[in-house]
């Protein structure tokens, strides 16, 4: 492996700049992922969060080069270690995928091949990107298994995926995941088919290897808690674009995107009084078919107005960037005044 | 350890089930009201003195649980049923001399049926929509629409008549069964044919069966896994989705491969001249042979059953998640 390049900090260990995915259906193109642009450094864990269908799983499986459904058509660039991804051929996009990109799927239960060992399933990944012999992927197949939290690693080693619970299997997934010692990982709503309890302690798990293994992490989720506990950098995903891009901190602090003032008023706050009712966003996200010509999320806006019909560009700071036409001074007004929403919306 | 146990529960429940049909095929021809069994043991234009010796030989004047006992004890115990149709024909041996005929037929068929229906099934779903897979699903729909007999007709008419002077067919034994220990070419030989005409529907159901089997495990997130993990695609396709799918053209295969050797392969045994078990129970339904009637589905059953049995033990093999444990 090259690590000569691999680690040169001066070059983002990803680099998406542009990246378009529209699908060609019978009732015209779709696109679902609509200029998506970010760059991630290393070690560091980017949460994108949004709803369903925002274009946050599409964008994760274009840079896994997972997409490979005849009427996809995938434009812009992504930049891996300073290498196009975009356009690679099929063979060393094979060699990258499990070995330097390792991803990890949302559903547990389902994400095993049911008739092999989950030993198996590990030494296959670790075989076809390392020249281990059996044995000697054996041994670290179970390594891995404990480095990830497994009791017992050298009985669950023989065990198949049914005879494991959600999180011992989400636990295989990433020992699997982390085999070949990847830059990068991505993790589509990894915690969001677990319990609570579970969920805390994979986030745990994540962060714990980006401090042993030194990679950087993607992290897609809706859950904004889960971006607060565990991501450097936050991006917010709304109609297949970001609309707002932050450090963590600042994201929680000072949110500028209207839709982000929503989805952080959807999380029941821990301390202070209770709202009467949780407040949501009105409206359903926008069919990707039929964006209004503007701003996507305008529709359900309650700040819309003229400005909103012309797309927005992203502007603001190098390091907090948003796609929304509201000045800094009407957002100071309007978040000093919170929305009334609780009251006004009959239920 | 544990595969030990699913397989003695599974063999005791296979005795369970032999011991229900061997009740329930008694009852059916010794029960049934307004029916004297003697005289259909008989058969046609039997003597008033025959019958009543069957009624004696029988003991059909004893209570049914009696008659039961020694009928299974003559024909599985003491096996000497004979016939009354061609006399003195002992049942039991006859069958014996005729299941390799059918074991013959139905094993080659289906070494042939699987591997045709796997090549068939993975080339349709890796070729998905494209050219191949309609040309294959075509063919397949094809396959399983031509009667097997009359398939057979048309293959003999080939093999045996228009073109067997060609060297095209001029290998073609006549038509008949040649012992496997006797002449192990002449034996395949005289089956090849058979085989494949057998086969041919198999391989269209099973090949279709298998194409939908694999399109749904493709979409199945371990499959995505496996392509993350960066698999090639055929290894995707072989080792994790046909292999998943496997499962359920097993269960398919215990059913029709238990209902064939129990006698399911009539009509190629017939078409081809192969004195198999399908052949006997045809030739004592036109007799009304009832005693041969008797022991070919009590054996048939058997055959089913412990085909079914082994399957199902094979079956706990390929898929661990059936297993106790």
């Amino acid at each position: 492996m090259t690590e000569a390049t691999a680690t040169d900090p001066a070059v983002p260990l990803l680099a998406v700049d542009n990246l378009r995915v529209s699908f060609r259906t019978a009732r015209g193109t779709v696109r679902a992922v609509d200029g998506v642009s970010f760059r991630l450094g290393h070690r560091e864990i980017l949460g994108i969060v949004g709803e369903s269908g925002s274009g946050k799983s599409v964008s994760l499986m274009a840079m896994m080069g997972l997409i490979n459904d005849p009427n996809a058509v995938i434009e812009g660039s992504i930049k891996f270690q300073g290498r196009e991804l975009i356009g690679l051929g099929a063979r060393e996009m094979r060699r990258l995928r499990g070995g330097r990109i390792a991803m990890i799927f949302q559903d547990p239960m389902t994400a095993l091949t049911p008739v092999y060992t989950v030993g198996r399933q590990i030494v296959e990944q670790l075989r076809l990107h390392t020249d281990l012999s059996t044995g000697a992927a054996r041994n670290r197949a179970v390594e891995l298994l404990e480095a990830v939290g497994i009791p017992g690693p050298k009985d669950v080693i023989d065990r198949y995926p049914h005879q494991l619970s959600g999180g011992m299997r989400q636990r295989v997934v990433i020992a699997m995941a982390l085999s070949c010692n990847p830059a990068l990982m991505l993790a589509d709503e990894p915690t969001t088919a677990l319990d609570v309890t579970v969920q805390a302690a994979i986030l745990d798990l994540v962060r714990k290897l980006r401090k042993d293994f030194g990679s950087s992490v993607i992290l897609v989720t809706h859950n904004m808690g889960v971006v607060a506990e565990i991501a450097d950098k936050v991006a917010v995903m709304y109609a297949g674009r970001i609309v707002e891009h932050a450090d963590t901190p600042t994201m929680f602090r000072t949110p500028w995107h209207p839709y982000t003032w929503g989805l952080l008023d959807s999380i029941p706050p821990i301390s202070g009084a209770r709202p009467r009712r949780l407040s949501s966003i009105q409206g359903a996200p926008p069919s990707l078919q039929r964006l209004p010509p503007g701003c996507s999320f305008a529709p359900r806006c309650q700040y819309r107005s003229r400005r909103c019909a012309v797309k927005p560009p992203m502007i603001g700071e190098p390091d907090h960037r948003v796609a929304c036409v509201l000045e800094p001074g009407e957002r100071r007004e309007i978040v000093r005044k919170p929305a009334q929403q609780n009251d006004e919306i009959p239920s | 350890m544990s595969l030990g146990f699913t397989i003695v529960k599974r063999l005791a429940h296979m005795v369970f089930v032999m011991f229900g049909i061997s009740v329930l095929v008694f009852l059916i021809f010794f029960a049934t009201p307004g029916a004297d069994p003697a005289a259909r043991i008989a058969g046609r234009n039997a003597s008033p003195q025959t019958v009543a010796l069957i009624r004696k030989e029988f003991g059909l004047d004893k209570p049914l649980p009696v008659q039961y006992l020694r009928m299974m004890d003559r024909l599985v115990i003491r096996r000497d049923l004979t016939s009354y149709v061609n006399l003195g024909e002992k049942v039991v041996p006859t069958i014996f001399r005729a299941a390799p005929v059918t074991l013959s037929l139905v094993f080659g068929a289906a070494v042939i049926w699987i591997v045709f229906s796997i090549l068939v099934g993975v080339l349709a779903a890796a070729f998905k929509d494209r050219t191949l897979d309609r040309l294959l699903m075509i063919l397949s729909l094809i396959g399983i629409s031509i009667p097997v007999f009359w398939l057979g007709e048309v293959v003999n008419l080939v093999s045996q008549g228009l073109l067997h002077n060609t060297w095209l067919f001029s290998w073609v034994p006549p038509l008949g069964y040649v012992p496997l220990h006797r002449d192990p070419a002449l034996w395949f030989k005289s089956l090849v044919l058979p085989w494949f005409t057998l086969a041919l529907a198999f391989i269209g159901i099973y090949g279709r069966v298998l194409r939908a089997n694999i399109v749904e495990a493709m979409q199945e997130d371990y499959i995505r896994l496996a392509r993350a993990k960066g698999l090639p695609e055929a290894q995707v396709l072989i080792r994790h989705a046909l292999r998943c799918s496997m499962i359920a053209i097993f269960t398919l295969f215990g059913l029709d491969f238990g209902a064939l050797v129990g006698g399911g392969a009539l009509l190629t045994e017939v078409v081809f001249g192969l004195p198999g078990v399908g052949y006997l129970t045809y030739q004592a339904l036109t007799n009304l042979d009832l005693p041969m009637i008797m022991a070919t589905v009590t054996y048939a059953s058997f055959f089913v059953v412990s085909a079914n049995a082994m399957v199902d033990i094979l079956y706990s093999v390929f898929d661990p998640r059936v297993r106790n444990d």
